[in-house]
Order: structure tokens, then C-alpha cells, then sequence
């Protein structure tokens, strides 16, 4: 009772310095209201399904899942996901690279078109994207008459697979690198031109070192999706087991005929690599604001 | 590489008849899969929108434990393969799942209905918004807030008026990108959908299932429908992008 009166009576003389106290009072518990709905919202939509996989996989133990992970058409998905990501990643770092170049410090007309254009992979839906490789290289397609003259197949074989997966990562480096060259801007590699640099030597001494986190960025994304790709794989590869069919598409066949302990040890996999590419990320953001904030 | 399977698939459906191609796109198996894919999508992003807001500025704005991981864990969507995703989910909110089966006493049933594909959606749109507003919530100078507090502002009428008309340019861009991205999804969507005709088929599994059945004239105009909305949406961020930049200036 003491406490309560005495309390009452300090609140009542700092009436001022109490209001705004209890202000702060409010928003600290409307900060930490805020923090839990964030956290529950995020536990479940992310932090629950992602902890599901984990959980699924070694329900049956660590012998069963090995077991689900030594067979053939398991082994020839994984082989195949590493292809795909081996022949996808450098191509297009190679592309964005000469596209970021050739768009960066300039203004002209249409830039903001083409900007889009080679961000079309992004909006289109990947099952378009491989009913397209289907209409121009399929049997009935515009390049299937000479396609099939010369026994070459595409659709339903691993080069219409290679093609989509590079079609559906096409923006990924192009997009971290631009905005990382726009930054750095033209002066240093004046100078070193000046200085008698052949274009080769500035780009690997002067540009390259000044976007290779941007750069490596772009990979890591471009290679997560390359190894993630279902729609458009799934349409062009005609999903073969132990042929054409890639882990994720391995996912699903195994989830639709009921083997479940299958179907979770191979996302266990890739969910690795999901959280593998997380790490590299943060830490590549790690790096780049300790080096800005120099 | 993009131009040439662009062609392709407008010329295919330049090769039919104009009445054969409104009667394919306007079926009514195809507008029953345009009203889920497109309504459920809107509803999902408009979530995705409101949580966005809550989620950039938590992070932004308030330092506590594991800020960092919530922070990382917010692209797991960009990270993890879709065939993975809609597998988990599906397993989650099946009627024996652990969040299925709190909700199936209420006979509520996510798992293949159209609550599961807007569930789905959730998930993969989830990163757009929060990725958009951050750095512009992180630009925001504080001393505006303050300025407006200080002249007898509520909290409600500072964020509404001070802290919101900033923000909306990048809140919409990342709707709009959430908005293609659910639209076009198909890995996550086709393993926790019953892909049932007018309940919860959306486009783009109609469009796999139409090449399925060899039925490409089919399949390339439900296609270029898409397409065409792919483009819609592309030209509606460009222009939301082109007012965020006036709002530096």
C-alpha cells in the first residue's frame, strides 16, 4: 500500500517527465508486439516448413535416409542438377558481365527497355518459358524438321534442359553487377587506360576486383536456381526417372507415388544447398558493409 | 535466347483463327484457372504487403537477439528450390501435419484446396516487399518522425502521414514483382494443389497439362495469355520504379 501511495505521489509531482515516460513505456511495448508478430508470422511461413524438411528426413534414422540416398535414379538426379548449374553458370556469368559492361555509364535510347528485356526472365512464368523451347525445338517446332533431319534432340534430352535452365537464371549476374559497376564509376578505369592499360588488363585489374563480391553474388544465386529449376525443367525434360529428371523433379515423383522418406531426403539435399547459399550471402553482405563503411 | 522462343510462341498463336484463340482463352476451365491464379494471387501479396511493412521495419528500425537470422532467413524463398517447398508445405498443413492439424478440427483444409496455393504463394512472394522497402525505411531520415512528434503528432498519424507516402512506391514495385512471381509459380503450387478444374487449377499447371495431352494450340494460348499479363505487370513496376526515382530527386 506504502509503495503504491508513494509511487502515485512521485507520478503525480513529474507529471511531465512521467508522460513521457510512459510514452517511451508504449513504444517500447508496442516495439516488442511489433518484434513477436514478425517473429510468429515468420516462424510460420518460413522457419516451420524449413525445419519440416530436416525433421522428415531423418524421421526413419540417419541408415534409411542413406538408403533412399544411394539409389541409381537418385544418383542420376544429383548428377544431372550438377550438370546443369556446371554449364549455366559460367555461360551466363559470361553474358551478364558483357551485358552489365556494355549497359553501365550509358544513357541511351531504349535502355530502360532493355533493362526490362533482360529481366523477362524473371517475370515469365518458367512453365512458358519451356513451352516456348517446346514450339521452337520440339517435333512440331520451328527448328524440329532439321533438328530431327540430323538426329539431334533437343526437347526431352539434356540440351533443352541446359537451354531452359540458362534462360530462367539468364538475369541473375547481369542485375548484381550493373548496379555495382554504376557505383564504382569510369574514373579508375580512365586512369588506368591513360596510364596505357589494354582493355584486357583494366577489366582484370582495375574492374573485375572492384565488383567480385557483386559478381560472386550473382553466381551464388544463378547457381541456386539453376540447381532449384522445376517448371520449365519439368516441361521440356519430359521427367524420365534415372534420365532426364533433375532433383527437384525427383522430388516430386517420389512425393506422388507415396515415397515419402525418398522425396524428403532429396530435398534435404537441396535445402542444404538453399541454406548453404543463405550463409554465402549474409556473408558476402557482411563483407560489403565493413568495406563501405571504411 | 529470349527473342527467338518469344517469337515462337506469339507467331503459334498467330497461326489460329481469331475465333479459335478467344475460344480457347476464354473456356471456361481456363477462366476458372485466370480467377484462381490471379484472385488468390492478389490476396497473397496483399498479405505479403502488409507483413512486408511490419517485417522491413523490424528490422531496420529495432536491434534485439537474432535480428541477423531473421534477416538472412527472409530470402530462404529465393533460395530453396520450389519442388521443396510445396513438398514441406503440403506435409505441414495436411490434415496429420503439424499445422494441419490444428486447423482440420475447424474443418479448415489447406492441403489441396485454393488455401493451399495461396499458401504456397505466401511463401515464394514473401521476400519482394520486405527487399524493397528496407532500403528505403533505411534512408528515411529519423528527424522527420521526430520533427512530427515533436508538433503533437500521434504515433498513428506520424507513420501514416510522415513514415507511409515515402514508402509506397517501393511497397507496390514489391507487390507488383510478388504479384509475377506468384503468378508464373508452378513448382510449389502443383505439389500442394489438387489441380482439380474450377477449385484450385491454376494457369500455368492448365498450361502442363494441355502440352500433356499434345494439345499445343491450347497450351500456347493459355501461354501467351500469361505472357501477356507477364508484360502488363513488367511495364507497371518500370513505371513504379520511375516514381520511386522522383521521390529521391
Amino acid at each position: 500500500m506504502t509503495t503504491k501511495a508513494t509511487d502515485g505521489a512521485i507520478a503525480n509531482r513529474q507529471v511531465s517527465a512521467g508522460s513521457t515516460k510512459n510514452r517511451r513505456q508504449d513504444v517500447s511495448t508496442g516495439k516488442w508486439l511489433l518484434i513477436s508478430a514478425v517473429v510468429l508470422y515468420l516462424g510460420l511461413v518460413i522457419f516451420i516448413p524449413a525445419i519440416n524438411v530436416f525433421s522428415q528426413a531423418f524421421k526413419g534414422g540417419v541408415s534409411e535416409f542413406i538408403a533412399a540416398i544411394s539409389s541409381r535414379n537418385f544418383r542420376s538426379a544429383i548428377t544431372l542438377t550438377v550438370i546443369m548449374a556446371i554449364i549455366a553458370v559460367p555461360l551466363n556469368t559470361i553474358f551478364g558481365l558483357c551485358a552489365a559492361r556494355a549497359i553501365a555509364h550509358k544513357q541511351f535510347r531504349g535502355r530502360t527497355l532493355l533493362l526490362s528485356i533482360i529481366d523477362l526472365p524473371f517475370s515469365i512464368s518458367p512453365v512458358v518459358a519451356g513451352l516456348m523451347l517446346i514450339l521452337l525445338y520440339g517435333r512440331n517446332g520451328w527448328f524440329g524438321p532439321i533438328l530431327e533431319g540430323n538426329n539431334i534432340k533437343i526437347i526431352f534430352a539434356l540440351p533443352g534442359m541446359i537451354l531452359a535452365t540458362i534462360f530462367v537464371t539468364l538475369p541473375f549476374v547481369a542485375r548484381e553487377v550493373l548496379p555495382a559497376l554504376e557505383e564504382i564509376g569510369t574514373s579508375q578505369e580512365e586512369a588506368a587506360r591513360t596510364l596505357g592499360a589494354t582493355d584486357w588488363q583494366t577489366f582484370w585489374r582495375v574492374t573485375l576486383p572492384s565488383i567480385r563480391w557483386s559478381l560472386l553474388y550473382g553466381m551464388i544465386l544463378t547457381n541456386a536456381r539453376a540447381m532449384g529449376e522445376f517448371g520449365a525443367i519439368v516441361v521440356v525434360s519430359g521427367n524420365i526417372g534415372g534420365k532426364t529428371q533433375t532433383l527437384p523433379l525427383y522430388v516430386e515423383e517420389a512425393h506422388i507415388q507415396y515415397q515419402t522418406q525418398s522425396a524428403y531426403a532429396a530435398a534435404t539435399v537441396l535445402a542444404g544447398l538453399a541454406v548453404v547459399t543463405l550463409i554465402l550471402k549474409t556473408l558476402l553482405e557482411y563483407r560489403t558493409a565493413i568495406k563501405s563503411s571504411d | 535466347m529470349l527473342g527467338l522462343p518469344m517469337a515462337a510462341l506469339v507467331l503459334k498463336a498467330s497461326t489460329l483463327e481469331l475465333p479459335e484463340i478467344w475460344a480457347i482463352a476464354t473456356n471456361p476451365v481456363a477462366l476458372s484457372a485466370y480467377d484462381v491464379t490471379f484472385v488468390t494471387a492478389l490476396w497473397a501479396v496483399a498479405i505479403n504487403g502488409i507483413a512486408g511493412i511490419a517485417i522491413a521495419w523490424v528490422l531496420v528500425r529495432y536491434e534485439f537477439p537474432g535480428r541477423r537470422i531473421l534477416d538472412a532467413a527472409i530470402d530462404l524463398p529465393f533460395a530453396l528450390p520450389t519442388a521443396v517447398a510445396g513438398l514441406t508445405l503440403s506435409t505441414i498443413y495436411s490434415d496429420v501435419g503439424w499445422l494441419g492439424s490444428l486447423l482440420a478440427p475447424f474443418g479448415i483444409r489447406v492441403s489441396f484446396t485454393r488455401l493451399g496455393v495461396a499458401v504456397a504463394m505466401i511463401f515464394i512472394s514473401l521476400p519482394f516487399v520486405v527487399r524493397t522497402v528496407q532500403p528505403v525505411l533505411q534512408d528515411l531520415e529519423q528527424e522527420v518522425e521526430e520533427a512530427a512528434w515533436m508538433l503533437g503528432a500521434t504515433p498513428w498519424q506520424t507513420f501514416w502521414r510522415v513514415v507511409l507516402p515515402p514508402l509506397v512506391p517501393a511497397i507496390l514495385t514489391g507487390v507488383a514483382l510478388g504479384f509475377s512471381r506468384a503468378v508464373g509459380e508452378y513448382g510449389s503450387i502443383v505439389i500442394i494443389a489438387g489441380n482439380l478444374p474450377f477449385q484450385d487449377l491454376i494457369a500455368p499447371v492448365l498450361i502442363f497439362q494441355r502440352l500433356e495431352q499434345f494439345d499445343y494450340a491450347g497450351a500456347t494460348v493459355i501461354g501467351t495469355v500469361l505472357l501477356l499479363v507477364s508484360l502488363l505487370v513488367l511495364l507497371v513496376i518500370n513505371i513504379l520504379q520511375a516514381w520511386g526515382r522522383k521521390y529521391d530527386n
